[in-house]
Parts: structure tokens; sequence; C-alpha cells
């Protein structure tokens, strides 16, 4: 279903409020992941105000999709977009990384049972998500809720990935949907550079998945391909989300040094700026 | 004497007692662990039947998942199924599983906190002519480091069928260690068993010493506390088949009832089921400790009985480790 004018201008709306968020909160915690976060903050916008069903007034909803975040390191755009869905208090989002929060480092269930994973370490979220979906695919109930699972390109590198994208093909889970989050940076450099990926969707199509590439900041195509997803019914999809690292904020876009760590309160000052200054242009576009 | 309370097997120091492979009790375990519980799912890593899931295959396809050689996959992904209400038992070898995946096991299923049972059969160095490779003797050490995790080594394959049937509902994550070869039946299915409680299998009025054993080498024990019986040495043997959470209570009762432990046990010496039993010891009571297992080697090819004696863990090997504890 193609989004009005109205919807796509309240999820940019919304994933421009989500990046102030996270520049908040990494400035309050003094540590933590920039670029990706950044990057994600519209996929997280489109998935948690548009295409997950689920209810943050009660998390343990039995029927509710579960979306799995694998490479737990962008969890900044995890908790801020899940404060403003109203999981919990938004002004909690600045005790992120410090002692006795509830919003850890990397992501940790037992600290917040919304999350249904703990996680962190890369390349294990998919085999996890493989793992609901053929749980689901036994109890018939595939067809019910579906299962979202959300990669970094870097983590690809991880055979695990493989192993579990095999055995999503060997099942054809059509309850399963991943989306890569393609920003083409890691800890080391540009992912060409540090280990090739591409042909990337000819990886996953011999894998027997169904593939879909997208721009990663256009919110009615992200909306449009978890919607295609919903109608692939003989294969798992794997959607390729072309992003530009630190989108939102010019000088941390590109630049794979801002993977890893956060804007100091300068920088921070300087981000919110740009920000707010992108809020107001969106609150005028024509619907 | 054996403890006539345990119902044990009256045949077992017979040189034609009943042999069966510990792995096999495994297996008609997980049968009718997958009967009592429709929520039980089996997952293999392409050793279906010499990791004993065949049975369960066969009487609840549906409940069985093949995942190929990914024993990293097979971790996690049981751990997404528990997720949602199963209760899985991942089964491989244990050099694979926990060995290969143990990151797999320590966050998608210890720190995610879902009861995923982990079968790792090949354990010790009676796997036998396979060779170093395969034989596992360093998996209690790196699964008892976990929190949460329960670690089962049971003594005989009815003490694993047992064991296997009470892990589907601990609500933790649980490893059962097993062994690959045909060893002596102790238990019989009268014996009692509950996970956590040791149980004294040789006992003695006026015990000089305690030989703490786990595993199939638990016989080996009961062998050697016969044969210096002869010699006229008392001792009591207590089968340690849960080694986490452990019996401190019954450790610390045979230390003191006894003053002089030898702790027995086909595994490195280093971090396995003895440290366990010393870090227990030496915060509670002290006493004169020996360790019989693997000395930090590998293993190598050869009969299981050959390794057992040629690494020092046969009965002759008990006894003078008896002998060197009551001296000290």
């Amino acid at each position: 279903m193609l989004l009005t004018g109205h919807q796509r201008i309240a999820l940019e709306a919304m994933a421009n409020a989500i990046r102030q968020s996270i520049i908040e909160m990494l400035v309050s915690a003094g540590s933590g992941h920039t670029a990706g976060p950044l990057g994600m903050a519209d996929v997280f916008a489109v998935l948690y105000f548009h295409t997950l069903r689920h209810d943050p007034n009660n998390p343990a909803w039995e029927g509710r999709d579960r979306l799995i975040l694998s490479n737990g390191h962008i969890c900044p755009v995890l908790y801020a977009t899940m404060a403003h869905a109203g999981y919990f208090p938004t002004a909690e989002l600045n005790t992120l990384r410090k002692f006795g929060s509830r919003l850890q480092g990397h992501p940790h269930r037992e600290f917040l049972p919304a999350l249904e994973t703990s996680s962190g370490p890369l390349g294990e979220g998919l085999s996890q998500a493989v793992g609901m979906a053929i749980a689901d695919a036994m109890d018939k109930k595939a067809g019910e809720r579906r299962i979202y699972c959300l990669m970094s390109d870097g983590e690809l590198e991880e055979g695990q990935t493989w192993e579990a994208g095999m055995l999503a093909g060997k099942w054809a889970l059509h309850n399963l949907v991943a989306l890569i989050d393609r920003n083409n940076i890691q800890i080391d450099g540009f992912t060409e550079n540090v280990m090739p990926l591409e042909p990337l969707a000819d990886k996953w199509r011999a894998w027997k998945w169904h593939v879909l590439e997208v721009d990663g900041h256009n919110v009615a195509a992200i909306a449009a391909a978890f919607d295609e997803a919903k109608s692939v019914y003989e294969k798992p999809t794997m959607i390729i989300a072309h992003t530009i690292p630190g989108k939102g904020v010019a000088e941390f876009e590109r630049d794979f040094h801002w993977h890893g760590k956060p804007p100091d309160a300068e920088q921070g000052e300087m981000a919110l700026r740009e920000l707010r200054a992108t809020a107001q242009q969106i609150s005028s576009e024509p619907e | 004497m054996l403890n006539a309370a345990l119902r044990l097997n009256s045949h077992l120091f017979d040189d034609d007692v009943e042999q069966i492979a510990i792995r096999t009790g495994f297996g008609d375990g997980l049968v009718r662990a997958g009967e009592a519980s429709p929520l039980v799912v089996v997952l293999s890593g392409d050793l279906t039947e010499s990791a004993q899931a065949l049975a369960f295959k066969k009487k609840f396809p549906d409940r069985f998942v093949e995942l190929g050689v990914a024993e990293q996959n097979m971790a996690s992904v049981a751990s997404g199924m528990a997720a949602m209400g199963k209760i899985p038992f991942i089964t491989s070898y244990a050099m694979f599983s926990p060995g290969r995946n143990w990151e797999q096991v320590r966050t998608t299923i210890a720190y995610n906190d879902r009861a995923v049972k982990i079968a790792g059969s090949h354990a010790g160095v009676s796997v036998g002519p396979d060779g170093g490779t395969h034989q596992a003797i360093e998996d209690i050490a790196i699964t008892r480091v976990i929190p949460r995790m329960m670690v089962i080594c049971p003594c005989d394959a009815i003490e694993a069928r047992k064991a296997t049937e009470a892990a589907v509902w601990t609500g933790t994550p649980v490893y059962l260690r097993l062994a690959r070869n045909k060893t002596p039946v102790m238990t019989t299915d009268d014996t009692p068993f509950e996970i956590g409680r040791a149980q004294a299998v040789w006992t003695s009025a006026a015990p000089k010493a305690g030989l703490v054993a786990t595993g199939a080498l638990v016989h080996k024990a009961l062998l050697a506390a016969k044969a210096l019986l002869d010699d006229g040495v008392d001792v009591e043997v207590l089968n340690l088949s849960t080694i986490k959470p452990l019996d401190e209570e019954s450790l610390i009762d045979l230390a003191k009832r006894t003053g002089r432990i030898v702790t027995i046990e086909e595994h490195q010496i280093r971090g396995g089921m003895g440290s366990a039993v010393a870090e227990c010891l030496a915060r509670h009571f002290p006493v004169p400790m020996e360790f019989i297992g693997v000395d930090d080697r590998f293993g190598q090819s050869g009969t299981p009985e050959q390794l057992i004696e040629y690494y020092g863990m046969g009965r002759d090997a008990i006894m003078v480790a008896v002998h060197r504890v009551l001296e000290r």
C-alpha cells in the first residue's frame, strides 16, 4: 500500500526526531556508535511507525511481529525509536551505556525485556530469526506474525550468516524478512576494501531468497519493500537498503571514522542545529 | 560396599557386566522427552545417527530440524526456537557443540536466557580411534564457566536417559556430556536421579578417602574402591553426575568425614570437575586432593581402554592416587 503524502512526511519527521535523539544520547553517553544509527533512522521509523504489528503498551503480546537487531552496536537507533514509539520515556534515553541503565551499550533483554534478543557479537541475529521463523512454520503460525531481522553489511563477513541464509532458503521461510544496512563501511574502512561483498544480491538469490534493493533513506520505497515482502509466499525476502552512514549530518556522512565514536558536545550541538533545520524543511513540504 | 539404597546393578563388578553407550541412553531419553512435552524439538548437524537423534527424528519428524554441518548456526537457531516457546535439544559431538560454537552458546543461548539443551556426544579420550581432534576433553571447563548453564555428565546409559528427561524441565540451558563407547551399566531403572544431587555409590563406615568421579569413570572408581578394600583401605565413592550446580553439601560432608579427596574425570585436569570440587573445598573445608584426568595434553588414536590407561585414568592409577593422597 503506497504511503500518502501525509504519511510520508510524518515518517520523515519521525526519522529526524530519532536522529536528534541519537545525537543527544551519544553526547550524554560519551561513547558509542554514530554512523550506523543515523544511517538506519529512516528504516527504523518505517518499521515501528508503519510496518510492524506491535503494541508498545503490551510488549509481551504473543501475536506481535518479532524484530531482531543482529548488529547490536547500532542500538541507539533502536532505543530512540522504541522510546518515540512509547515503550519507555524518551527521558530515559540519556542513561545509555551508564551503570544500572536499561539501555546497555549493546542490547540486553535481561535489562530491557521488550527486546527480542540480546545482541552485539556479529553474525548471530539471522540464525535466531531463522529459528523463530522455523518455530512458527512448525506451528502453522507463519501467516499470523512475521520475523524481521536487521543486519549490517560488515557482519555478513561472519560465516554464520551464510549458514543461516542457506537454512532459510531450504525452509522457504516466507515469514522471514531480513534487511541489510548497505552503508559500505566497517571499522577498518570501506567494506569493499576490507572484504568485498559484491555481488551481494546475487549471493542471496543463490541461497533462494527474494531480493530487493532500495534507497534506505526513501521512506516510501522502504515501506513499499516491506509491503512487497508480505506478498512473497515461496521464499524469505532480503532487502538490501543502500544507506549513507552518518545520514543527516553532513560532517558525519560517508566517513568510516564515525563508525565507532560519539560526537563531543560541540559536534553534537552542530549536528542538532543541522537536524533541526532539516525538521523545519520537512514540516514545510507539500503533502 | 555398594550403597544398597541406590538399587545399583548387582552385576556391575562382573566381567560380563552389561555395556551400553551413554549416548544411546540419551537417544532413548530424547524420545521420552518428546513424548513428555510437545514443545521438545531436536536439531541435528549432519550427525543424526551417531549423535543419537535418529529415534526422535523417526518418531517426531515434524519436530526435527537438519541444519547440515553448521554448529554455530545450530546453537543460534535453537535460541530463536526457544524464544518462540520451544524446548530445543541441539545434538552433535562435544568438540563441535559446545566446542566450535562456544560463543553462540554463551551469547545467543545463555546470555539471552534461552533454555536450549546442548547434547555433546563423543566426549573424552574414549572416543578412541578417531584421534585427538574428535576427543573433547575441554568441554566441562568451557561450559561450567557460563552463567545459567547446568552441566551434567551421566555415569551410564540409564542415568543419561534420566538426565535427558529431567533436562526438559529446568528452564535453563543444560549441557549434557555424553560418551561414544559402550561402558558398564551401573545404575538401574530404580536408581533415584535428581539434577544437582551427588550420590554415594560406594560407602564405608569409616572412609579414609573420598573418591569423586563423573561419567563412565565412576566404574573405574568403583573397581578401585573394591580393590582398595581388599588391601584394607576403606574409601567412599561419590557419583558427581551434575557438575553444575555443584552439590556442595555432599562434597563438604565427604571432605569432613574423609579428610582426603581424589577426583576422577575423563577431561583435562585444568578447569574440569576436579577444579570445581577444589573451588568448593578450598573455600569451605580444604583437604589434600589428588586429580585424575588428562594432564595438559591432547588425545590420540587407540582403543578406549588403551587411552584410559595411557592417560592415567584407569583403576590402578586411581589406586596410586589414593595412596598418594593418604601419605600427604
